[in-house]
């Protein structure tokens, strides 16, 4: 296809070899950027068997029982993922469950009620805070926010000791310190995939609703925000996807202990903090395995929250956000 | 707009709930200006020039600064733009201007979930394929981690670019008899050329601040890093390690270090949508 345009008759053949050059150059920059880009999903296909490969040895040894023994002793060789799978999932739906009403009620503004230049200029820094790197949100959030909530907000939750999720004594550092900096985290980028879906809905339903005596709310919430639903579930998974990846942040903020504890205000640890933490220091064999598994239990978490949401976000927007 | 025949209570919650989405961007835009005036204030004061000039020093004594860090970071960060940005642009160049739908659609989808994988399991590969065969840390091995973590978005924005520029400007290339590879290389390209550099240099920006994939592949050095070959400290990595020792004076020096990090990724946003921007009304669309 790339090269069809060349060569007809057959001309002098001096005329043909300059031709024949032009047209292997052709077929050159075809095959090389055809080649770059099937690199990508080599690199993706890379990416799993690594992972499977080197997480082979704990699998063997441990199997499925992995994923449900809270044990984790390196010096004994006993390896157990469930404090870490509890610790992902409760501190990035902790994240979530702040992120998602300021940012799809931050989205709906600056769609649907702020004016151009507002909306333009609140745009933009919201996207500046999504280029802040998370090592500073980490140190934030050692130095500012553990601070903060031992001093204010703790003192406001303990009342509510009687509570299993606030029971315990607070040392800052903790499941609910993590969730917070994880909310700030993902926060931008809930309301700029958000409101890139809200914007894709067109125009003519705002002015019906409008027509029919509907206020600018009822407008929003009941008209654009239904058509627009699936994208803004799918900008959530997106956030529910860097969450649970986030690493540096939470670990410098989670407190990183291998213990389940039903109360938020407690230390805990998550997938990727574990991995941080003693990658570096594993020694080879079944510690580094298990850390590797961990890892490939991350991907693949990762990978299908993504692969949906991309699917939701293409089936609102026509186009992968 | 609002009519005397609407009742009160739902006059209320319009005004009451428009308030409260404005409210909550308030409150999201508010942590940036929070961030930048802390950073500002904390790093500010804790910033001198022997930060940019000095090695690392042991907690106690002063004047020390992170001078390898900074060369590190740059060292990685070359290497990472060296394999990322080709490979990137060149795969973008395909999608844009060659592949068929089903194909391209494939690879895209792809890209978009290599941009979703979680930094720290791209640390773990590139330990596995360069530190382990290697058996000792370096600045390769980061930079091979960044360089991956570059392809998705240089490919994604390649593409974009490309696919904003108008067909004519392709025919009128081809009427004059340009071949294909003439005609996206001498023509397309160069049109799309202030879209291309600042999506490359917010995909620089992006990966000069992470952390995680460098923890175990470029570790961390308290001495300059000769060649490739050898352990390296970056920025972000020092950033980590001395704001979670027990030292003020690391302390300090971890605020100071997070100033310039921030200073350095924030200016290269600003100034690459700036660009975007204005090429935005007179290129785009």
């Amino acid at each position: 296809m790339a090269s069809s345009t060349v060569i007809q008759s057959a001309p002098p053949s001096a005329v043909r070899d300059f031709f024949r050059r032009l047209k292997v150059g052709e077929e050159f920059s075809y095959l090389l950027t055809l080649a770059a880009a099937t690199l990508v999903l080599l690199i993706v296909g890379l990416i799993v068997y690594e992972l499977v490969i080197n997480s082979t040895e704990s699998f063997h040894k441990f199997g499925w029982h992995f994923f449900v023994t809270s044990v984790w002793d390196p010096n004994n060789d006993q390896f157990g993922a469930l404090p870490f799978i509890y610790g992902t999932c409760v501190t990035s739906a902790l994240g979530l469950l702040l992120a998602v009403p300021a940012g799809v009620g931050a989205a709906l503004f600056l769609a649907e009620m702020a004016p151009p230049r507002l909306s333009a200029i609140c745009v933009f820094m919201i996207e500046l805070l999504a280029a802040v790197p998370s090592v500073i949100y980490g140190l934030l959030g050692i130095f500012i926010l553990v601070p903060a909530i031992q001093n204010y907000l703790y003192p406001l939750l303990k009342p509510l000791d009687f509570l299993p999720i606030f029971s315990g004594t607070f040392y800052g550092v903790s499941y609910l310190s993590a969730g917070i900096v994880l909310a700030i985290m993902v926060v931008p980028f809930i309301i700029s995939v958000s409101r890139e879906v809200l914007l894709a809905v067109p125009t003519d339903q705002r002015e019906a609703a409008l027509a029919l005596g509907a206020t600018k709310w009822e407008t929003t919430f009941q008209i654009v925000l239904p058509n627009a639903s699936t994208g803004v579930i799918g900008s959530i998974f997106l956030g529910l996807a860097r969450a649970l990846g986030e690493t540096m942040a939470v670990t410098m903020v989670i407190g990183n202990v291998p213990k389940i504890s039903p109360s938020l205000l407690a230390p805990g640890y998550s997938i990727a903090s574990v991995i941080a933490n003693e990658f570096g220091e594993a020694s080879p064999g079944l510690h580094l395995s298990s850390l590797i598994f961990l890892g490939l239990v991350l991907f693949g978490l990762t990978i299908v929250i993504n692969a949906v949401a991309r699917l939701f976000i293409l089936a609102t927007t026509q186009r992968g956000a | 707009m609002i009519t005397g025949d609407i009742s009160l209570m739902r006059r209320v919650t319009n005004v009451a709930m428009l308030g409260l989405t404005g409210l909550s961007t308030l409150v999201v835009v508010s942590i940036l200006f929070f961030i930048l005036g802390y950073l500002l204030w904390m790093g500010g004061s804790s910033l001198s020039i022997q930060f940019f000039t000095n090695l690392p020093k042991p907690t106690g004594e002063t004047g020390g600064g992170m001078a390898n860090a900074i060369v590190g970071s740059g060292k990685t960060l070359l290497l990472a733009s060296l394999i990322g940005v080709p490979i990137g642009f060149l795969g973008g160049v395909y999608l844009a201007e060659y592949s068929g739908r089903t194909f391209a659609f494939l690879v895209r989808y792809v890209t978009d979930l290599l941009n979703g994988v979680p930094s720290i399991v791209i640390g773990i590969v590139a330990y596995a394929l360069i530190v382990k065969p290697m058996s000792h840390f370096s600045t390769l091995a980061g930079g091979v981690a960044l360089g991956i973590m570059m392809i998705p978005i240089a490919l994604r924005t390649t593409e974009e670019f490309l696919r904003s520029i108008p067909n004519s400007l392709r025919e009128g290339a081809m009427a004059l008899g340009a071949t294909r590879s003439r005609t996206i290389f001498t023509v397309v390209v160069p049109a799309a050329m202030s879209g291309l550099t600042s999506g490359m240099m917010l995909n620089l920006a992006r990966v000069a601040g992470e952390t995680a994939p460098l923890l175990f592949t470029a570790l961390g050095n308290m001495f300059w890093s000769q060649g490739w070959m050898q352990p390296t400290a970056t920025l972000p990595v020092m950033i980590y390690t001395y704001a979670i020792s027990a030292y003020d004076d690391w302390h300090q020096q971890a605020w100071a270090a997070g100033f310039v990090l921030l200073a350095l990724v924030l200016t290269i946003n600003i100034t690459a949508r700036l660009i975007i921007g204005r090429g935005a009304s007179s290129a785009r669309r």
